[in-house]
């Protein structure tokens, strides 16, 4: 018998692109999975992860290299292997017209479970999942959360021989992806189940048995969370933020700091950071007195340090120095919109209820939740592209009922997908939004000539917009939303689908743009971005759980020093536990 | 049971919820056969109202003048009478006239002889009203010799004819059959080209093709609940042709239902291709309506009598498969069970259906590159 569940050797896929270019997806892979337990593979987007899940399911045919599952060729036995394995696709694979049950049913009959055998399973899927009292719901009715649990659910109708999950928890709630872990913990120890499963998140890989890192289609490293966590031993620390200075300040000082960093974050509340090789101590701290306290290193750390030695493309850094950070504005109790009671109905369906907050100016306000909270419900509402149904809403002084297009001269606004024209070039983008700005000519120069500088985007004017690499084709958006200066800037997930890397120059620039006075609102499925926020409020279906600074949030919980993910559960269960938790 | 049938009945199960929980679907399958059929039913209509005519008295007998004495008064034509076919012929190509009635010299005395000839000539740029006027000129002439004394003794008047089945002169008879084509054709290809694309779309089919399920499964899955979804929509149009508009099948049912089944599982094939190549709704959508819906009234002879285009397009009509079907039911509305012709037409659909069905399963594979 084959040792091997899955076993890639140097594995190649090759992708052709327009023109007769090609892309490489994966490059020479040596990869293998052992029977049972759990295996991770972890990598930014466009690592080659989800290209490899389809290979091994037999839904593509490698361009190179050999790859066996189960003992069988990929391409030969495709039929054999997609008979005996379960997958789970990243849009979860399910019928949305049709309801939970129906859902199951038909897996198993597709999968010929025995009729004896399938109430006692079915019941143990339903009720791991918490899915018993939703069976007659139709699957597109589901929250995001309860969407994956059935995705799974379809999937184990009886027990495969290799389960594979592809990125199963993207945009998903923290506490349903906890339940996800813990019911996938369970089937792996009743039945010694092999589950490969791409993930984003570092908690989550943590708690596989192997891990391999995936970077531009090749390999980084592979071992054993300990394994990876020990590349980056002995260099991490936390330092605390002096009193009333915004975390990101220093986190920017010291992420800025290449020479001495590699990597800093804000973190419950602290900054944590990685040390270069070699490195004693960095520099910004020793000068101001600030304290570095060594903390043990997590997966995230190491993958960090190997995501930095892959990577030799690096966005140039943001130097306008120290002094607009230090000196640059704070927010004020100025107050810049106003939201009161808004609600947002569709048809019967509440997207958004009873919603009030206030956000000042030169503050970072964030809006969390996870996918289907109403976060970007609202945020449109905010920027006056869609009416609410009912409330108060004011951006800039000027009430969005009575003067919309007033207000939009006070806002920029960047969309979740690239909006901007593909086929123009940078300059001829830049020089369009000046224009429908309605910016006189000298002006346009000169704004087009700052926003250039300010975003590093002079090597690249001549280019097409639909060419650049995806960390300058944001850029570009934010360089064009911010061309007629406007106080307030909206970015609807701005970090979503991007590598760690541009994630952390993009909030670099947003540091400095909010030291520089523009009010930006901002919205994000990672938790952890609200750290860098001033204030941030949580939604879950459609509900506002909880608003304040994250030391505030913490400070009620009593949670000093818990990392948002936590934070959020808190939230929920304390929701729930009023009795107003989500159905 | 055995696998395949276990799988089928599921997967053909799901095809129906589907169905039945998405209205859509069902709208495109019944509604927009009865919407069709209604707006083309009362409002296309080649019915003709006073139609400028050039009457050539070149025999002024009173049982000439008396033949063509229809076209005054009437609603259809306002006459014009001149006394050379010369004449009439710059009338019509100066196009103040649309039609010439010639009533040659000899036709009181070829009369007796049961030989006369009435010369109709028709303005050709307007294929569908020229049709409907000679039709209405025929059955004028006809009945005003069944008014002549010792009609049925053999006296008859040649006509050159062609509107030969249309006895009510009506259009919405000539339309019908051709209507029933379209709904076919739409219902056939477009919902199943949506509707498999959706798959595709929204990423069910990735988790399907991670099971026992094999891709002519699939495929057949698909065909059963649109071959019947289409189906009723037929009989919705035969039954809303017959109480509605009157018109009669005056071959044989049987055959015309057998004809359609196959004719079906012509566009059920070429919708399966569409969304296999697109594998997207909006793409599908788009392609079908310009393989379906355009060709299926301008290319089959819905409106136009393919014989009258030019040549390249009579080749493009004849390729497609939809000019075979509509002669097959026009054959069947109007003229009666024609053995001969409906096996020729019915073997070439019946080839068109093995072609596209089967380039649909070899198409569809259970890979998603």
């Amino acid at each position: 018998m084959e040792e091997y569940i899955i076993r890639a050797e140097q594995l190649n896929k090759v992708f052709p692109l327009k023109k007769g270019q090609t892309v490489e997806a994966l490059k020479s892979l040596d990869l293998t999975v052992k029977q049972g337990g759990l295996t991770a593979i972890i990598g930014p987007d466009g690592a080659g992860k989800t290209t490899f899940m389809r290979l091994v399911a037999g839904l593509m045919r490698p361009t190179g290299g050999r790859l066996t599952v189960l003992g069988l060729d990929s391409v030969q036995g495709a039929g054999e292997i997609q008979t005996r394995i379960s997958y789970m696709p990243q849009k979860f694979g399910l019928y949305e017209d049709l309801t939970v049950q129906e859902n199951m049913d038909l897996y198993a009959d597709l999968h010929g479970v025995p009729a004896q055998t399938r109430p006692a399973r079915f019941d143990k899927l339903l009720t791991m999942m918490g899915l018993e009292r939703f069976t007659g719901r139709l699957a597109g009715k589901l929250s995001g959360g309860m969407k994956q649990k059935l995705g799974l659910a379809c999937t184990l109708v009886r027990s495969p021989e290799l389960l594979l999950l592809d990125e199963p928890t993207v945009g998903v709630d923290p506490l349903s992806r906890r339940e996800l872990w813990e019911i996938l913990k369970e089937f792996v120890r009743d039945e010694n189940l092999t589950v490969l499963v791409n993930t984003a998140y570092m908690n989550e890989a943590a708690l596989c048995g192997q891990v391999y890192v995936l970077h531009k289609g090749a390999l980084l490293a592979h071992g054993t969370p300990d394994d990876l966590r020990a590349i980056a031993a002995g260099r991490c620390y936390s330092c605390t933020p002096p009193p009333g200075e915004p975390t990101r300040i220093l986190q920017a000082h010291l992420i800025d700091d290449t020479d001495h960093v590699v990597d800093a974050v804000p973190k419950g509340g602290d900054v944590h950071f990685i040390l270069q090789e070699g490195v004693a101590s960095a520099p910004y701290l020793d000068a101001h007195g600030i304290a570095a306290r060594p903390v043990a290193s997590d997966l995230e750390d190491g993958f960090m340090v190997l995501l930095h030695r892959a990577e030799t493309e690096i966005l140039p850094p943001v130097e306008e120095g120290d002094d607009v950070l230090d000196k640059g504005g704070r927010p004020t109790d100025k107050v810049s919109i106003t939201v009161r009671d808004l609600v947002k109905k569709f048809g019967d369906f509440t997207a958004v209820a009873h919603t009030s907050f206030e956000v000042h100016e030169g503050e970072v306000f964030g809006l969390l939740g996870p996918n289907g909270a109403g976060k970007t419900t609202t945020f449109k509402m905010l920027c006056g592209l869609l009416p609410a149904t009912s409330g108060f809403l004011s951006v800039a002084g000027v009430d969005l009922h009575v003067a919309r297009t007033q207000a939009r001269a006070n806002v920029g606004y960047v969309a979740q997908k690239f909006s901007l024209y593909g086929n123009l070039t940078v300059r001829d983008n830049l020089e369009f939004f000046a224009g429908i700005y309605g910016l006189p000519p000298k002006r346009r120069r000169e704004r087009i000539g700052q926003v250039v500088r300010e975003f590093f985007l002079e090597d690249r004017l001549d280019m097409r917009a639909g060419d650049l690499p995806g960390g300058y084709k944001q850029r570009l958006s934010m360089a064009c939303a911010l061309m007629h200066e406007p106080k307030i800037l909206f970015l609807d997930e701005p970090t979503s689908g991007i590598d760690p890397l541009t994630r952390r120059n993009f909030w670099r620039q947003i540091t400095s743009l909010a030291a520089k006075g523009t009010t930006i609102i901002i919205t994000t499925h990672f938790m952890e971005e609200a750290e860098y926020c001033d204030r941030f409020m949580i939604q879950d279906n459609g509900r506002m759980l909880a608003i304040g600074a994250p030391s505030e949030i913490r400070r009620q919980l009593g949670r000093e020093g818990a990392d948002m993910d936590d934070i959020f559960m808190a939230i929920v269960e304390q929701a729930r536990a009023k009795g107003e938790g989500p159905a | 049971m055995n696998g395949f049938l276990r799988r089928m009945k599921a997967l053909i199960h799901k095809e129906f919820l589907q169905l039945s929980r998405d209205s859509s679907s069902l709208l495109l399958g019944i509604a927009l056969p009865i919407a069709l059929i209604l707006i083309i039913g009362y409002g296309i209509s080649l019915d003709i109202r006073n139609i400028p005519t050039a009457v050539v008295l070149e025999d002024a007998s009173p049982k000439a003048q008396d033949v063509v004495s229809f076209v005054n008064g009437s609603a259809y034509f306002s006459p014009t009478y001149v006394t050379s076919f010369r004449e009439a012929e710059a009338m019509l190509l100066n196009r103040d006239v649309r039609v010439i009635i010639d009533v040659p010299p000899d036709f009181t005395s070829k009369l007796a002889t049961g030989e006369a000839t009435l010369r109709v000539v028709l303005d050709g740029v307007e294929a569908a009203t020229a049709m409907s006027t000679q039709g209405y000129i025929e059955s004028a002439v006809s009945s005003w010799l069944l008014r002549q004394p010792g009609a049925g003794s053999g006296a008859r008047i040649a006509l050159e004819s062609r509107m030969w089945y249309n006895d009510a002169n009506s259009s919405t008879w000539f339309f019908l059959p051709g209507l029933i084509m379209i709904i076919v054709t739409i219902i056939g290809i477009m919902l199943t080209a949506i509707v498999m694309a959706r798959e595709w779309e929204r990423g069910t089919f990735e988790s399907l093709f991670v099971t026992p399920v094999r891709p002519m499964e699939l495929v057949l899955a698909k065909i059963v609940p649109y071959f019947c979804v289409a189906l009723l929509g037929v009989f919705i149009c035969l039954f809303l042709s017959r109480f509605l508009f009157e018109v009669p099948v005056v071959g044989s049912l049987a055959v015309l239902l057998g004809l359609t089944m196959i004719y079906l599982m012509v566009a059920l094939g070429i919708g399966l291709v569409i969304s296999t190549v697109t594998k997207s709704q909006f793409l599908a959508c788009q392609s079908s309506m310009l393989v379906s819906f355009l060709p299926s009234v301008v290319l089959s002879g819905f409106v136009f009598d393919l014989r009258s285009t030019p040549v390249v397009v009579q080749i493009i009509g004849n390729v497609l498969p939809f000019s075979h079907y509509l002669t097959c039911l026009r054959s069947l509305f109007l003229s009666g069970t024609n053995a001969g012709l409906l096996l020729k037409q019915g073997g070439l659909l019946l080839l068109y259906g093995v072609f596209f069905i089967g380039a649909a399963f070899t198409m569809t594979r259970k890979k998603v590159e």
